[in-house]
């Protein structure tokens, strides 16, 4: 089926088999292999993408659902080698260790930002990641490093939308 | 995933041809229960008739002492609207509660009462609020609508449109959340009118269901202590390896206490 697709700022039209994940597409398709599956069972949140600046489970919605729409993966956070506030601060603040869950919580971190702003809290920053699962960390860096990915989004002035520098 | 169909009709009256055109169909809307049923191969349609770009079915307005919620509306649209916080918070409550972020973003009100999980949250809410489903046939009142596990007054076809509830005076919804699947193990949604008070409760049994006992006490003193220690009948209610009847029969007492001094 005939599907438009935005995807980090690319325009483009392709023909997409109805049963295709959206995370199949961005994985097997287009080779963006930074958006990760975990679980398959909309749990645990590492296939986490922006579309239309809202964050949502790649692995629960359909290629041909998102026609008309723009996506934000991972890969289209950081401008060239200057990495989007939110992925500065994760590194800043140790909010990974492995890495599998971290594009999942970047892209939901980026959307708590949009919900309530740059002056989030804590607890409303944990409240908000129930959809994304960590394994090794204990949340306890990855809810700093959001808050600190927050006050840099603040102070930069950059989009909680997902645009970036090729939007 | 099996191979199937996908239909994106712009009208009511499309997705019910593109719904007709042979084989077994589903309408999709945020997808969040059938696409998972469709990966575990529990629903094999050939057809997909997908919703979200039928005209008309999103919104929230107010209307007398009804506030309606369009069929495509998302909990996360719910969670925020100012309408509904101003008219039955205890709806904005109940929707910050459904799923998580990410499900919310996707997950809608028709969806939820099409498919009628007898752990989902909206089930309770129509109860107590004396909802009244609006479909593009017709129309049910809330009682006649739901009728147990995955089972509703919905003939084959048929789409929901639009939910009106009614306005309480005051209203709460308490919810003992599974922490995994974050369904309730038992939810109570408590209302309260100028002409008695209404539970819903979600969860608990094989189906939504009212408890009227508890309505009678609450019409009379509405307060956590007029319903103190008020039994529910485990018979009715279901085991799993999550909860036992028993435990399920307690725990809705609980809620409805801990709804009743929320509302």
């Amino acid at each position: 089926m005939q599907t438009r697709l935005t995807i980090n700022g690319n325009a483009q039209t392709r023909e997409v088999a109805p049963a295709t994940l959206l995370v199949e597409l961005l994985r097997d398709e287009l080779a963006l292999t930074g958006t990760h599956i975990g679980c398959d069972t909309s749990q645990c949140g590492a296939c986490n993408v922006l579309i239309d600046g809202q964050s949502v489970k790649s692995c629960t919605i359909l290629a041909v659902q998102v026609d008309g729409k723009a996506i934000t993966t991972i890969e289209g956070l950081a401008d060239g080698d200057t990495l989007h506030p939110m992925q500065a601060a994760f590194k800043e603040a140790h909010g990974l260790q492995c890495g599998f869950c971290t594009p999942g919580m970047v892209i939901a971190g980026i959307e708590i930002v949009r919900r309530h702003g740059p002056d989030v809290d804590a607890a409303t920053i944990a409240h908000d990641l129930e959809g994304n699962l960590c394994r090794c960390t204990g949340y306890m860096n990855i809810i700093k490093a959001i808050q600190a990915g927050a006050r840099a989004m603040g102070q930069t002035g950059a989009s909680a939308m997902g645009e970036t520098a090729h939007a | 995933m099996r191979d199937f169909e996908y239909a994106r009709p712009a009208s009511l009256a499309d997705a019910a041809s593109a719904f007709s055109g042979g084989g077994e169909a589903a309408f999709i809307a945020g997808g969040h229960t059938l696409l998972p049923a469709i990966k575990s191969r529990l629903r094999m349609p050939d057809t997909l008739v997908d919703l979200a770009g039928v005209a008309g079915l999103t919104g929230i307005s107010s209307d007398g002492d009804r506030l309606w919620i369009g069929a495509m509306t998302t909990h996360a649209t719910v969670a925020v609207d100012a309408t509904v916080a101003a008219k039955i918070p205890g709806l904005t409550g109940m929707a910050k509660l459904i799923g998580d972020p990410q499900v919310r973003n996707r997950g809608t009100l028709g969806g939820v009462i099409a498919n009628n999980d007898p752990a989902a949250d909206y089930p309770a809410a129509l109860l107590a609020l004396d909802a009244i489903v609006d479909t593009d046939r017709g129309s049910y009142a809330a009682d006649d609508y739901f009728q147990g596990m995955f089972a509703t007054a919905l003939a084959d076809g048929e789409i929901v449109t639009r939910v009106g509830f009614r306005v309480p005076l005051a209203s709460a919804y308490a919810k003992f959340r599974h922490p995994a699947s974050r369904y309730a193990v038992v939810g109570v949604y408590v209302a309260r009118f100028a002409d008695g008070v209404r539970v819903g409760v979600t969860g608990a049994g094989p189906g939504a269901f009212r408890w009227p006992e508890a309505e009678a006490a609450l019409a009379t003193d509405f307060s956590a202590a007029a319903v103190a220690g008020l039994p529910l009948d485990p018979a009715d209610l279901n085991t799993d390896i999550h909860a036992g009847a028993e435990y399920r029969a307690h725990l809705a007492g609980v809620m409805l206490a801990d709804a009743v001094k929320a509302a």
